[in-house]
């Protein structure tokens, strides 16, 4: 169980996080998602103790984090895959990480198999690893306590269609067995395969929050039709609001059926009417993008 | 392969000792691995053997005859753990910045001065061993010179226990120095120039009074050579605390002030 309360945190006067208020059940993998800079990894951190919130508080497992006696053994924590020594070799990484939370060292070598690092790779110093073997790594890192929650940064970076594969096995197990996972990203498609809820972030703010289904369903119609210029002026005069979407068409806030009202009344003949779908998701998160873009000039 | 295998079915249900907080003395072993298993950390330990026995080698050779004693072997043998190891220390503490390890290390042990703690508790543990290895290495070359001189063997226990603090809190100011400025280069640069800047300001006529008390060149330096007298005890424990509680104060109020990132 992670909870987030009224997170805030400020850099310099600027609002980095405001207000961030979530919550991630146990049996559940949620889905962190926002553009680069939105206030993802700050948040992530205030929740395991590296940042102090200047209001607002963050509990992991019924507590604060700094506040576990042993906080490996729960909460399985990859903040960033490149943190390691590189002149460490792999294999002694993770059992450096074992020994401290008091680990036999055997479990090492059952989850560097488990992670798909061969004993050539678990041998080779982290500097030679390439960025997928460091996430590969550091997901193994977090698993060496097995803990009931997992916190997870980008982890998908760098990993390759395969990898992003095992990934999405190893935490859909992860969570049918009770645990449970905030994983981030910035890319819609990384934790769309991975996540059965989504908290998007845009610009330090939560901007839209619940299952995809839910997502999904506010997302809006999508609608076509060969005259587009009609279409436009028919939607706007029956006081729907309406944007051009990408590939043609528009993106209506309403429901297909007053969508397709509006254009019987305006007789124009449609040639795709239905629920906007992951085209909508895209929409939305594509603007978040580019207003955060606009916000940052 | 299955999942199972490796993990317990349902993962709320807590196993015994889940909660127990990682003792200081498991924290100290580990922070000592932590000293040997990188690069860096297995070179410059190498090198400081090396050049241990490089500093019998050259002694027992070149050395005049009454210089062939037990006591002026050890104490040369002593010098480059005294000037290496405290480097050890310093990327000890450093590198978690540098190599930005403390995402990993925080996150295991969140009351970061007990981390801190350990890694000085580790330090020490390292001064001593190198001490022992340094006395080893010394008896062998002293035997080996077969010396005629008076007193070949003679080792006050007061000067073998001054050898101690002086590489044991060497390693400390090091772990300072990393704590306080959290980057390698920089701590390393001031731990070498810092007493050498000092050592040249007691050439100012004014100043000389108030720098024998601050300076490690010249408040520390009887620690390997004479067994030292009281005003001399004293000047080297202002010295020390200077040099070692500094940084360890400043260090700690940085990691416990600042965000980590």
């Amino acid at each position: 169980m992670i909870e987030a309360e009224k997170l805030t945190k400020k850099f310099g006067g600027r609002a980095v996080v405001e207000d961030v208020t979530f919550r991630c059940e146990p049996g559940t993998v949620t889905g962190f998602l926002g553009p680069n800079g939105a206030g993802k990894s700050t948040t992530m951190r205030m929740i395991c103790g590296f940042a102090t919130p200047d209001t607002g508080r963050a509990e992991v497992c019924g507590g604060s984090y700094r506040a576990l006696p042993n906080p490996g053994r729960r909460v399985g924590v990859l903040l960033d895959a490149s943190a390691q020594h590189g002149g460490r070799r792999g294999r002694e990484a993770l059992a450096i990480t074992a020994q401290t939370m008091g680990v036999e060292e055997e479990r090492v070598d059952d989850l560097l198999g488990r992670v798909g690092l061969d004993r050539a790779a678990a041998r080779k110093r982290v500097r030679q690893y390439s960025l997928g073997m460091r996430q590969r790594l550091g997901i193994a890192n977090a698993l060496i306590g097995d803990p009931e929650v997992l916190i997870l940064d980008e982890p998908a970076n760098g990993l390759d269609p395969e990898g992003m594969r095992w990934m999405r096995g190893l935490l859909r197990d992860f969570a049918e067995r009770g645990g449970t996972v905030l994983l981030s990203s910035h890319l819609l498609h990384e934790v769309d395969a991975i996540a059965d809820r989504l908290v998007i972030i845009g610009a330090g703010k939560i901007v839209a929050e619940g299952s995809k289904d839910e997502l999904l369903s506010d997302a809006g119609t999508l609608v076509r039709a060969d005259d587009g210029d009609a279409l436009g002026r028919v939607l706007a005069g029956a006081g729907l609001e309406a944007r051009e979407a990408e590939g043609g068409g528009f993106l209506v806030d309403a429901e297909p059926r007053a969508v397709g009202a509006a254009a019987q009344g305006g007789g124009v003949a449609l040639v795709h009417l239905a629920p906007a779908g992951d085209a909508g998701l895209e929409q939305l998160f594509f603007d978040l993008t580019t207003d955060n873009g606009k916000e940052a000039e | 392969m299955s999942a199972h295998a490796i993990d317990r079915g349902d993962l709320n249900a807590a196993p015994a000792g889940r909660d127990k907080r990682p003792g200081l003395a498991r924290l100290t072993k580990v922070e000592l691995r932590k000293m040997v298993d990188t690069r860096s950390g297995f070179w410059l330990q190498l090198a400081v053997l090396g050049l241990t026995v490089l500093a019998v080698v050259i002694t027992v050779l070149a050395g005049h005859s009454e210089d062939k004693t037990f006591r002026h072997v050890f104490s040369n043998a002593l010098q480059p753990a005294g000037i290496l190891l405290p480097v050890v220390g310093i990327l000890l503490v450093s590198s978690e910045w540098s190599q930005r390890t403390a995402l990993i290390s925080f996150a295991l042990v969140p009351e970061r001065p007990r981390l801190i703690v350990a890694k000085v508790l580790a330090g020490i543990v390292l001064a001593l061993a190198a001490t022992v290895v340094a006395l080893v290495v010394a008896a062998l070359g002293t035997a080996l010179a077969s010396t005629s001189a008076p007193h070949a063997w003679s080792l006050p226990l007061g000067l073998l226990a001054q050898d101690i603090i002086y590489v044991a809190t060497a390693m400390v100011i090091g772990i300072g120095f990393g704590a306080a400025l959290q980057a390698s280069a920089p701590a390393i640069v001031l731990y070498f120039a810092l007493p050498v800047a000092l050592a040249a300001l007691g050439s100012i006529h004014a100043l000389k009074g108030v720098i024998e008390w601050v300076s490690t060149a010249e408040a520390l330096e009887p620690l390997t050579t004479t067994v030292m007298s009281g005003s001399e005890w004293v000047k080297a424990l202002v010295a020390l605390a200077l040099w070692m509680g500094v940084p360890l104060v400043i260090g700690l109020w940085r990691l416990t002030r600042r965000d980590v990132g």
